[in-house]
């Protein structure tokens, strides 16, 4: 069984073909990077399955449950979950308050103070829980989205290049961060361009190239992949 | 046991984030100005106290618009609609009715009922087919003016509902005042005092219930949606839903507005619905702090006196003054005046206190 599965997804916009029949799997438990030069059409297989944008053609099961036409909201209260690459924070919010908002559809309220206090702990950002959340550095704030994403307790949480814009600390923080995560069951998928960061998280690893998956492997596969090299370098080798 | 402690999390959410003002000296300075309202007559005419009931008129529609535009993010130009809607289905129905037996209550729960509805139909349209921003406002405004010149039309003879002339551009009047019926005879809420404290009354009821929608679940999410939209689906929220939910109760409570405006002046006109009359509470929450309860009563208020007085003393000038004053609350203030004043003061105190 997968989690996620995408069945020959196609997305054009206009004359572009942005996704052409990409087939494509997830097994729970698993951390899966996906990669790509740009223009690949990460972006916007992304967006397919959030809902954000609709396919003209192909289909998404996730759970096998068909969720090709479900509206945004619909999937994520089935169990997926994102993290977009510029945080989507409540700027003009508390820290505590942004988790509230993420948390309160589905704990019991009396139960809310308590499990905002523990996500707080797990971000170290308990000292902050009352500052705005647009007055955190940036690093911060992907980590406040982090707890957002992951306070809906997903079945599979998405990260779009979770580490833009941080410190190599920074970065390396958050990759420990999502191990643990996953160590307790959550699936993750990340687009990321990074690869030291997808060394240090990624199982498997997707390339895609003109919007059809290229290769699939382990991150030392696809290293030693010399097509994969160039796509990325141009037709020099590497 | 259970019931109490969901009673006691209920009546909470009177203070919370949302919310500016919490603790003994905010709710000692609010019981304060309610026990000056409350004394105001004894020191007033009862005539003048009649008049000035017209100023609390117009503060339903300005606490709707700051739900709507200040917590919700979604401007909509055209409040009056809602206004002229329930002010012209309460003169129509009342009217016809009478004021026995309590018809004029019945009257103005069916009005503001009316109100809803419409809201709910044009809402429906606007954030289930996702029009935002600017649009919303465009639409709304849209609507209020053809309303407009639909009413003013409506002069000749044959535009008649039951004995209810509608009247055109001239208003329609004479409809009943809102009547209570009491066993020792109906008390007609005439502007006089016993309108004072029932719209008085009103009003406080609004904003406290306001407080405690804008700080519970509903109200977190409704702020999510303003501060970003896409975030706020993305934790799985239908953000239409609770856009359409915000534009309903705001759209309602300016049809309170408008039937107590009705039944306070017993008149009604197409003028009510134009462009002035639309801007007009855009200038009055915008200037005050649109995001607060509190500093929304406030603003509107103000801006509602200094208008009146403007438009007696100075009348040529009155909407070049607001106009005035809504550029430069945006060019100086743009959370507004009344949240300006409020920050700068916490500012201070705190100082003091680090000191």
């Amino acid at each position: 069984m997968h989690i996620l599965e995408t069945r020959k997804l196609n997305k054009r916009f206009g004359g572009l073909h942005v996704t052409g029949d990409v087939d494509f799997a997830l097994t729970p438990g698993e951390m899966h990077c996906l990669i790509g030069p740009n223009g690949a059409g990460k972006s916007t297989f992304f967006r397919l399955i959030l809902g954000e944008h609709l396919p003209d053609s192909g289909e998404i099961l996730f759970q096998d449950h068909d969720i090709t036409r479900a509206r945004p909201f619909q999937r994520i209260r089935q169990g997926l979950s994102v993290k977009f690459q510029v945080p989507g924070i409540f700027k003009e919010l508390s820290v505590r308050q942004n988790l509230v908002i993420a948390l309160q559809h589905h704990v019991d309220p009396r139960m809310l103070p308590e499990e905002i206090d523990r996500l707080l702990e797990f971000l170290g950002l308990a000292h902050a829980q009352a500052q705005l959340a647009g007055n955190l550095s940036h690093g911060q704030k992907q980590w406040l989205e982090i707890g957002m994403a992951i306070g809906l307790k997903p079945r599979l949480l998405l990260l779009d290049e979770p580490t833009a814009g941080m410190t190599p600390d920074e970065t390396h923080a958050t990759g420990e961060m999502l191990k643990r995560l996953n160590a307790e069951g959550m699936t993750l998928l990340a687009v990321e361009h990074d690869m030291a960061f997808v060394r240090q998280i990624a199982h498997r690893v997707t390339v895609l190239h003109f919007g059809k998956v290229f290769a699939q492997g382990t991150i030392d596969e696809i290293t030693a992949d010399p097509r994969v090299a160039k796509i990325y370098l141009g037709e020099v080798d590497a | 046991m259970e019931q109490t402690s969901r009673i006691r999390r209920i009546l909470a959410l009177i203070e919370g984030p949302q919310t500016l003002g919490r603790g003994p000296r905010f709710w000692s300075g609010f019981a304060l100005v309610l026990l000056l309202a409350c004394a105001y007559p004894a020191f007033a005419d009862s005539y003048d106290v009649g008049n000035n009931v017209y100023f609390f008129n117009w503060l339903f529609m300005a606490l709707g618009l700051s739900l709507i535009w200040g917590y919700g993010g979604a401007l909509s130009f055209g409040q009056t609609a809602f206004f002229g809607i329930a002010a012209y289905c309460y003169g129509v129905l009342t009217i016809n009715l009478g004021d026995a037996y309590g018809l004029t209550l019945f009257s103005l729960l069916a009005a503001v009922g009316c109100s809803a509805l419409c809201a709910a139909v044009l809402g429906y349209f606007l954030f289930y087919g996702r029009i935002n921003g600017v649009f919303l406002g465009i639409v709304s405004l849209s609507v209020t003016l053809v309303l407009e010149r639909f009413m003013a039309q409506t002069a000749g003879p044959e535009w008649t509902i039951g004995s209810a002339r509608l009247n055109g551009f001239n208003g329609m009047g004479n409809m009943p005042s809102l009547t209570i019926p009491w066993p020792g005879g109906p008390i007609v809420l005439y502007p006089d005092l016993p309108l004072y404290y029932v719209t008085l009354a009103l009003l406080i009821a609004v904003y406290l219930g306001l407080r405690m929608l804008v700080n519970s679940r509903f109200g977190n999410v409704l702020v999510a949606i303003r501060e970003n939209p896409l975030r706020a689906e993305m934790l799985g929220y239908d953000i239409r839903r609770y856009q359409l939910m915000a534009f309903v109760i705001g759209s309602a409570l300016a049809g309170l507005s408008g039937v107590l405006y009705t039944s306070w002046g017993n008149y009604i006109t197409p003028a009510s619905m134009g462009m002035t009359a639309a801007a007009l509470p855009i200038v009055w929450v915008a200037v005050g702090g649109r995001s607060d309860l509190t500093t929304t009563l406030v603003g509107a208020l103000a801006v509602l006196i200094v208008f009146q007085l403007l438009t007696i003393h100075a009348s040529q000038y009155a909407l070049v003054v607001m106009g005035a004053l809504l550029v430069i609350t945006v060019l100086v203030a743009p959370r507004g005046i009344v949240m300006a004043l409020v920050e700068a003061t916490l500012r201070l105190s705190r100082r003091k206190e680090a000191r």
